[in-house]
This record gives structure tokens, C-alpha cells and sequence, in this order.
């Protein structure tokens, strides 16, 4: 084998390519190109395609000891909806609140909390892990989804649960978080609306989920947190409990379950508030 | 004597015009790895500081405790009530203004753990983050999986990372060697030394696999599938903490190699890891062996 003694100046030349590689400065603007924007989301399918190998149907998140139950729970996200329906609907301990199942189902279902309280139970003493990286750990009681799913039977053709929640992020158009999400025209702030949405039109949160998470044994409809009734920060009446994935993915303030065959249609077409915002749909990890 | 002033022949070993002897030390996939590895490394640090910034708390167990954590880089104000960014160890308050937990962004101070200018993206965006992260930590296992099959495969990795035994006798003169910065020309320079077998040892069979495991056991549903993967490491905010202090484990290693290998013939070791060649020069076993090549 014959030698390779390049010249000086090519291994300057080279030295300094990765070097420039290695000075990242161009990384953001190629994560803001479709291209980039596609590549970046390959993690997620190998995510997604690898732990749903790992993972079975009985494969349960860990189960803790009362014990174990955090001193303090982290509410996060919204933890007071600024909508006057559900301001109404929380001063009368959410009395007239029914959980309203429907879209790809035989008998579209109509239910109320304490409906919903009569039906069997699970309770789970789990971790709930944030996106932002820290853990609290709670007991949650609830209603298997996969139970509300039989009583309402699923058509062929549905795929994804979609979680329709009451608090209102933002408004579309520009409007600020925190305030009244009923405030509707007039009050539109200035800035970009999407095509078919008026201004100040409320954008609320919402989720969703496929039928692998849906028919899991620790997916339930909380509406009780360590023994005691829901409280408000954390989701009350009825908050989505997704063990094997992270918080964002746990929708609070559920007030409409939609069977779909497809989430091109809800909010920018991600699945979810935050998906719609740039996290993953996948967020098993 | 003859050993100590001319290097044996060694087949695959060139001569150039110019007399210097050439061996042929990287292969290709070698030299591959370690420049994709380079930019995983470098990618998953910025981004990981970005992830880290979303929460810059670490904590010990399963749970986090807000109020009391291991480590936290924040701001608060001084007695003049300025803020200032501080890192808080245990019950230990460190002033880091300008560097953590505030420092300049495009010229305007901002609370964030780590600066702008370490994170990907720069700016705060947890989600990016994640996406950067996730890809290449994957970029980085295939390539780390190629690289241990060609390894083990080839016996480059042994020849590599495992000392011989007259190596390990011999620690006392390494160690000498690395305080005085004089490293072995000759024939020595044909195989590494035995602090940097044992430190590439420590980093491809220790603090990698650590760090790619922690990082999963971080994971709900890696959790879910193998609990035994975060039980080991003693919770998931412990996982997270370990992930953390590896990461810094990490770049004190690639401070290191870099300034060693600034240190011991840089366009060598640099000509070495991209075309494979590297010079041996006719001199002592040893560097520090002078009285010997006199004798």
C-alpha cells in the first residue's frame, strides 16, 4: 500500500471542513428547511418503531407504593382554563358535566361523572415524567378507556383517539394565554390567522392516541388523584392517564372523546397541541 | 542501541524520499467512526444542554424534590439586587454570571442555565432539541455498534484499549511521561501508551454504554419494557442526574485527547485519523530513555 502524504494546505483545508461541520451554526437553518424538518423527524419513527417492538400489550409502566406517592405533584400546563363554560361547569362540581363519546362508534356515548364513577375502577400509583425532564409521582383513579370504547363499539375504519379538552391555550390570530377563551371577536389581536379560522377564536388542547395506547390496561379517564377528587390544576373533571409516555401526551379537562380514522383535520394535522408545536406524537421517551 | 535509533521494518511500513518511515495506522472505518462520532458527540451535547435548560434541576430517586434539589443552575439577585446567574450545589450557592443561569443572548441578558452558545438550537426550543437529540443518539449507536463489531472483529480494539503487560509494569513511566508532555518516538510510538489504552478503555466500554443506558431508562416506555434498566440506576431523576455527570465525564475526556493530541505532533495525529498515516521517527524507545540511546 502506497503512502497517502497529502499536502500541508489539503489538511488545512480539510481540517478546517470539520471544523466548520463541527461549529453548528448552520444546524438551525437546516432544521428550519422541509428537508430538515423531515430528516429531524426520523428519530421519532425509529422511536416509535423500535419501542412499540419492545414493548407487548401487557408490558405496565412501574407501579409504586403509597409510599413512594410524591409530597408535591408539579401541575403544569394550564392549571386554571380561562373558559367561562368551564368556569360554570367547576363552580357546581361539574354537576352537569357529561364525557361525550362519539365519531367512528356504534352507540355514540353520553356520559356523566357519576356515570362515569359507577363503572369499574382502576388505580395506579405511577410516575409522571415531563417532557422538561422531571418526575412526580401520584395515584390515579379512573375508568379503563378500553371499557368506554366497548360500550361504544368501534367502527372498522377507527384508528386514533382523539381527547377534546375545555382550556384554551391561546386564540388564534395572536391572543393571549390566560385570557378569556369565550372572548370572541373584536378583542383578535394582530397577526397571522389560518385560512377558515377567525380571529380570537379560541385554539384549545387537545391529544391523541392510537388503538395500542387506547386498549392498554393503565390508559384511564382519571377523575380521582391520591383518594380525593380530581382538583382542578391537574385536569378536574377527567384527565387522560398514558403511562408509557410522557405528561403532554396526559390531556387534562377531557371533555369529548372522537374515534377517527385520521388527524389531518384537527388543529395544524400533528395530533395534539404540542405536536402541532413541534413535540412528537410518539413521546414514549 | 540499533533498535533505539532505527525502527525495525515492519511490513506495510513505507519509506519516503525524504527518509521518513510511514506506518499505516487507521483503518477506513476506523477513521469514519471517529469523525461521525465527533459530530454525534457535538450534536448530542448541544442539544442535551438544550433539553437540560428546559428543567436545569437534577435530583436523586424516582421523583423529583422541587425543593431540594442535587443541583440547580438558576438566577436570583444579589444584595444590590442585581440578578446574577448562580449554580447551587447541595447547600453550596455558586455565582456563575455570564456563563449559568444568566447570561448574554444577541447581547441581552437572559435567564438560562447553560448560554446561548452552547445550546442547539441556540435559542430556547425544547422541542428541536428533543428531535436533534433522538436522531443522532441513534446516528451515534449504529455508528458505535459498526465500530465495536469491526473492533472486536479486526483486533483493532484490543490492540487498542487493552495494555500489554509490559505496558502495565511500566505504568510509572507513562505517568512521568504525560506530566513532562514527552511521549514515545520510535518504536514505543507504534502502539498507544498505557494511560491512553486504559482511558479509551474507560470511555468505549464504560462511560459510552453508561450513557446511552441512562439516557433510555429515562424513557416511560423503555421503563415500561426492561424496569430493571431504571431501577439500576436508582429512579428515573437519578438516571437523568448520572446521564448529566457522564456528559461532563465526556467532555473532560475529549478536552484532554484534544489537547494531547495538540501537544504530541498535531498534523500527525490529525494526518494519522484522516488518511491513516502516521510518521514514526527514527529515535529512543522511550522519550525519556535518553541515557539509553546514548548508552
Amino acid at each position: 500500500m502506497k503512502p497517502i502524504i497529502p499536502h500541508r494546505r489539503r489538511f488545512l483545508t480539510a481540517a478546517a471542513g470539520l471544523v466548520g461541520a463541527a461549529v453548528l451554526g448552520g444546524c438551525d437553518r437546516l432544521a428550519g428547511t422541509a428537508f430538515g424538518q423531515r430528516a429531524l423527524k426520523l428519530g421519532e419513527d425509529a422511536n416509535l418503531y423500535v419501542q412499540r417492538l419492545l414493548l407487548t400489550p401487557a408490558s405496565l409502566a412501574r407501579e409504586f407504593p403509597e409510599s413512594a406517592i410524591s409530597a408535591y405533584f408539579k401541575p403544569n400546563g394550564t392549571i386554571d382554563p380561562p373558559d367561562k363554560g368551564y368556569k360554570a361547569l367547576a363552580a357546581e362540581g361539574f354537576m352537569s358535566f357529561r364525557l361525550e363519546v362519539g365519531g367512528l362508534v356504534e352507540r355514540p356515548q353520553s356520559l356523566s361523572l357519576d356515570e362515569i364513577r359507577a363503572l369499574p375502577a382502576r388505580t395506579q400509583i405511577t410516575r409522571h415524567d415531563c417532557v422538561e425532564g422531571w418526575s412526580s409521582i401520584g395515584k390515579w383513579t379512573g375508568v379503563p378507556l378500553a371499557d368506554l370504547l366497548q360500550r361504544a363499539g368501534l367502527k372498522p375504519e377507527a384508528r386514533y383517539i382523539v381527547f377534546h379538552c375545555a382550556d384554551t391555550m391561546e386564540l388564534a390570530g395572536g391572543g393571549l394565554e390566560g385570557q378569556d377563551g369565550e372572548a370572541k371577536g373584536g378583542e383578535a389581536k394582530e397577526g397571522e390567522t389560518k385560512e377558515g379560522e377567525e380571529a380570537g377564536t379560541p385554539i384549545r388542547y387537545y391529544e391523541s392516541i392510537d388503538l395500542t395506547d387506547a386498549y392498554h390496561p393503565q390508559t384511564i379517564l382519571a377523575y380521582a388523584m391520591n383518594g380525593r377528587t380530581l382538583p382542578v390544576e391537574h385536569g378536574a373533571p377527567l384527565r387522560l392517564r398514558l403511562e408509557r409516555q410522557l405528561g403532554y401526551k396526559q390531556a387534562k379537562y377531557v371533555m369529548r372523546i372522537e374515534v377517527v380514522d385520521a388527524l389531518a383535520r384537527f388543529g395544524d394535522g400533528q395530533g395534539g397541541y404540542w405536536e402541532d408545536r413541534g413535540y412528537e406524537w410518539y413521546a414514549g421517551i | 542501541m540499533a533498535h533505539a535509533s532505527a525502527p525495525a521494518t515492519c511490513p506495510g511500513d513505507t519509506i519516503d524520499r525524504a527518509g521518513r518511515r510511514w506506518t499505516f495506522r487507521h483503518p477506513l472505518v476506523i477513521r469514519l467512526a471517529h469523525w461521525i462520532n465527533v459530530a454525534c458527540l457535538a450534536i448530542l451535547l448541544m442539544s442535551g444542554l438544550q433539553i437540560f435548560n428546559a428543567h436545569p434541576a437534577l435530583y436523586w430517586g424516582a421523583a423529583s424534590t422541587f425543593d431540594s434539589p442535587a443541583l440547580a443552575i438558576t438566577s436570583d439577585q444579589d444584595a444590590k439586587g442585581d440578578p446574577r446567574g448562580i449554580v447551587m450545589i447541595g447547600d453550596r450557592t455558586f455565582d456563575t454570571t455570564g456563563w449559568l443561569g444568566l447570561s448574554k443572548n444577541a447581547g441581552v441578558l437572559s435567564e438560562r442555565a447553560f448560554p446561548s452558545w452552547t445550546t442547539l438550537p441556540a435559542g430556547q426550543d425544547l422541542a428541536t432539541g428533543r428531535r436533534w437529540h433522538f436522531l443522532f443518539a441513534w446516528a451515534f449507536v449504529i455508528n458505535g455498534m459498526i465500530y465495536l463489531l469491526y473492533g472486536l472483529g479486526s483486533g483493532q480494539l484490543r490492540r487498542r484499549v487493552i495494555p500489554d503487560g509490559d505496558q502495565i509494569r511500566d505504568i510509572g513511566g507513562s505517568i512521568r511521561e504525560h506530566l513532562t508532555l514527552h511521549f514515545p518516538e520510535g518504536e514505543e510510538a507504534r502502539r498507544y501508551n498505557v494511560l491512553q489504552k486504559l482511558t479509551y478503555l474507560v470511555v468505549v466500554a464504560l462511560l459510552l454504554p453508561v450513557m446511552v443506558l441512562a439516557g433510555l431508562a429515562m424513557s416511560p416506555a423503555m421503563d415500561a419494557a426492561f424496569p430493571l434498566l431504571t431501577q439500576v440506576f436508582g429512579g428515573r431523576q437519578s438516571a437523568r442526574s448520572v446521564h448529566f455527570i457522564v456528559a461532563n465525564l465526556l467532555v473532560l475526556f475529549v478536552i484532554v485527547h484534544v489537547v494531547l493530541v495538540l501537544v504530541s505532533g498535531f498534523w500527525n495525529n490529525m494526518r494519522g485519523m484522516i488518511t491513516g498515516w502516521f510518521t514514526i521517527k527514527a529515535g529512543p524507545a522511550r522519550a525519556n530513555d535518553i541515557s539509553g540511546a546514548v548508552r
